[in-house]
């Protein structure tokens, strides 16, 4: 049988600040178009687990693959380049940019025009603006944003924020999403309006996702696979009607 | 549709930079005393004023990064282009400040000075990029002095200048030191170079380059989530502007006979200075080029004013020692400024002359909007 290759794999991932191991044997598999979730009470790791994953904090132990491609050590923008886009758990747009332009840096590694194409306006660089002004609209639209292209993107409401930032991490083409607490701050129709978004996505772009989230029925109802971490460990991993019934889950959310 | 519009503004554009040419070579050729002591030497001052102010522009509004050393880079401009010359000189290129072969050195020792900034810029910029905020702004201050002390100890440009008698009569006799009818007479260098500086970082800021900054100025963090090599642009954009604080020091070194280091010193009282450069950014809006054309030239005149002008001697007496200390004045007006208009003068937009004939409907719709206000 073909094996196939995980979008994500991780090996024995974990991060210790002096004594402290803020995440410690982290394993994760994720294959192309799953959508998993990643639970946990608050201090629980998650976001360092993402910060790992982005190279913001270089892993102490252990390795994790994009593709089987080894990304231990790599800064930041390589990472994405490679292939693995965030959101933030508390937004960071570029606040004083028009929206359109949001995206548009997100697609700042597809294009290839240099300084003096940009200085002296050469045919290339008219061709490549004007594709990936097309390219952001498209991205746009998916997300019901194209009327307000031209918008700072500090004045959009905070769920059009949201969707924008998603919006701009589909931008680097990537192959696998990390989504921080996307929902936290909505009311139930954004959290609602939001789930469509990322069905859709995850069907038009046919990508894997990686979600922290507290809101427990959205995580029910979207993810294929849940991990649950507690104090940087993993203590539980399995489809959602197994996560439910664990006990070891049950104590870590509501305490003995 | 929308490429129609852009080559008509293109078009518009050429044409006012056409006219402004023609108006500076005909001021060139007139003949009259007011415009050649007064005016010509206040354009070419305004010249270097305004490719400083504009370039620190691009570090500090765009970029979002503080640096007080602006000036040094323009000292290294002032004094490459003014070696460059006088060494054309003593090997016999030109005789007379006129001519082709004049011309080339002029061109060739302006762009000296400004690539010789700009690897001073890379030199400086890699270590000193990777801090930020306040720190970023006391090591570029501490550049902005070194850069002083060695100019001062190289032994061919000297406290005294260049060698062979002071640096002042050899810069003046034979290289780029201007006499009040050369400058009347090259103006349009200034003004030309000026357009062409200006055209660069327009393209430059009206590019990937210019939305790449600005999101770092706004977050770096998501920058390099959204996979930009925040360092790298860091540094290509530090390079950059100081390539334009260089041409600003060659262009500072063709109007001015003397050439000594005070002039770029932090502790000079006058508007060279480069917290004085800031405090322009500032007024004209961090992230408007055309606001740091209009904050030179109006902080030029104020200097202008102060020192020059005959309307203070007839202030009453208390006013007038309020004017001998003209560093007060410049806070004043920079408080003034900054009460009023917070974002500086033009804040983040750009002046175009295409959109002159929107501003009865904006004006409009401002006082429309303060009208819903006070109702509700």
């Amino acid at each position: 049988m073909e094996e196939r290759v995980p979008v994500l794999r991780t090996q024995h991932l974990g991060i210790a600040f002096g004594g402290l191991h803020a995440v410690e044997d982290f394993n994760i598999e994720i294959y192309k178009g799953e959508l998993v979730g990643l639970i946990g009470p608050n201090g629980a790791g998650k976001t360092t687990v993402f910060n790992l994953l982005t190279g913001v904090y270089k892993p102490t132990e252990g390795t994790f693959y994009l593709n089987n491609e080894l990304l231990n050590g790599k800064k930041t923008h390589q990472i994405v380049e490679a292939g693995i886009a965030r959101t933030f758990q508390n937004i960071r747009l570029f606040g004083n940019m028009k929206v359109i332009d949001n995206v548009k840096t997100a697609f700042s590694k597809d294009i290839k025009y240099g300084l003096c194409s940009a200085l002296f306006r050469s045919k290339a660089y008219w061709k490549t603006e004007r594709e990936i002004h097309e390219r952001a609209m498209e991205l746009l639209k998916i997300f019901h944003l194209e009327e307000k292209a031209d918008y700072l993107a500090s004045s959009l409401p905070y769920g059009e924020q949201r969707k924008l930032e998603i919006a701009r991490a589909l931008a680097t083409d990537m192959k696998l999403l990390l989504l921080d607490e996307p929902a936290a701050g909505m009311n139930p129709t954004e959290t609602a309006e939001l789930l469509e978004c990322i069905k859709v996505i995850r069907e038009q772009f046919g990508i894997a996702i990686l979600l922290i989230e507290h809101d427990m029925s959205l995580v029910m109802n979207v993810c294929e696979k849940i991990q649950v971490i507690n104090f940087g460990k993993t203590i539980a991993a399995g489809l959602p009607d197994e996560i439910v019934n664990n006990p070891e889950v049950i104590e870590a959310y509501l305490g003995r | 549709m929308k490429t129609n519009k852009t080559a008509i503004r293109y078009a518009i554009n050429t044409i006012a930079l056409v006219i402004l040419m023609i108006i500076t070579f005909v001021i060139g050729g007139v003949d009259n005393n007011t415009i050649k002591l007064k005016i010509v030497p206040s354009v070419w001052q305004c010249c270097y004023l305004i490719i400083m102010a504009a370039s620190l522009n691009l570090v500090l509004g765009f970029l979002g990064q503080l640096s007080l050393g602006h000036c040094g880079f323009m000292a290294v401009g002032a004094y490459t282009a003014a070696l460059v010359s006088l060494a054309f000189q003593r090997a016999g290129v030109y005789d007379e400040k006129k001519g082709a072969a004049f011309m080339l050195v002029m061109i060739v020792s302006i762009l000296a000075a400004g690539i010789l900034s700009a690897v001073l810029g890379l030199l400086v910029g890699i270590p000193a990029l990777r801090l930020k905020g306040d720190y970023l702004a006391i090591i570029t201050l501490g550049f902005g002095m070194i850069i002083v002390n060695l100019i001062n100890n190289i032994p061919f440009c000297g406290q005294q200048g260049l060698s062979q008698g002071t640096a002042s009569s050899a810069l003046y006799a034979n290289g780029l030191g201007f006499s009040n009818d050369e400058k009347k007479g090259y103006m349009y260098v200034a003004v030309l170079a000026v357009i062409l500086c200006m055209a660069l970082m327009f393209m430059f800021v009206r590019s990937k380059f210019g939305r790449i900054i600005c999101a770092i100025r706004d977050n770096e963090i998501a920058a390099s989530a959204s996979g930009i090599d925040v360092s790298y642009y860091k540094v290509l954009t530090f390079v950059f502007s100081a390539f334009f604080a260089g041409i600003a020091g060659a262009l500072y070194s063709c109007c001015n006979a003397a050439l000594a280091t005070t002039s770029f010193a932090f502790t000079n009282g006058s508007i060279l200075n480069s917290v004085f450069i800031v405090v322009m950014v500032v007024v004209g809006g961090m992230g408007s080029l055309t606001g740091s054309i209009v904050a030179a030239i109006g902080m030029f005149l104020l200097n202008y004013a102060i020192k020059n002008g005959t309307w203070v001697a007839a202030l009453p007496g208390f006013l007038q020692n309020v004017f001998t200390y003209p560093m007060l004045v410049y806070s004043i007006a920079l408080i003034i400024v900054i009460m009023f208009r917070p974002h500086g003068i033009l804040g983040t937009s750009e002046f175009a002359l295409c959109d002159i004939p929107k501003w009865p409907r904006m004006v409009a719709s401002h006082f429309h909007k303060s009208d819903k206000e006070a109702e509700g």
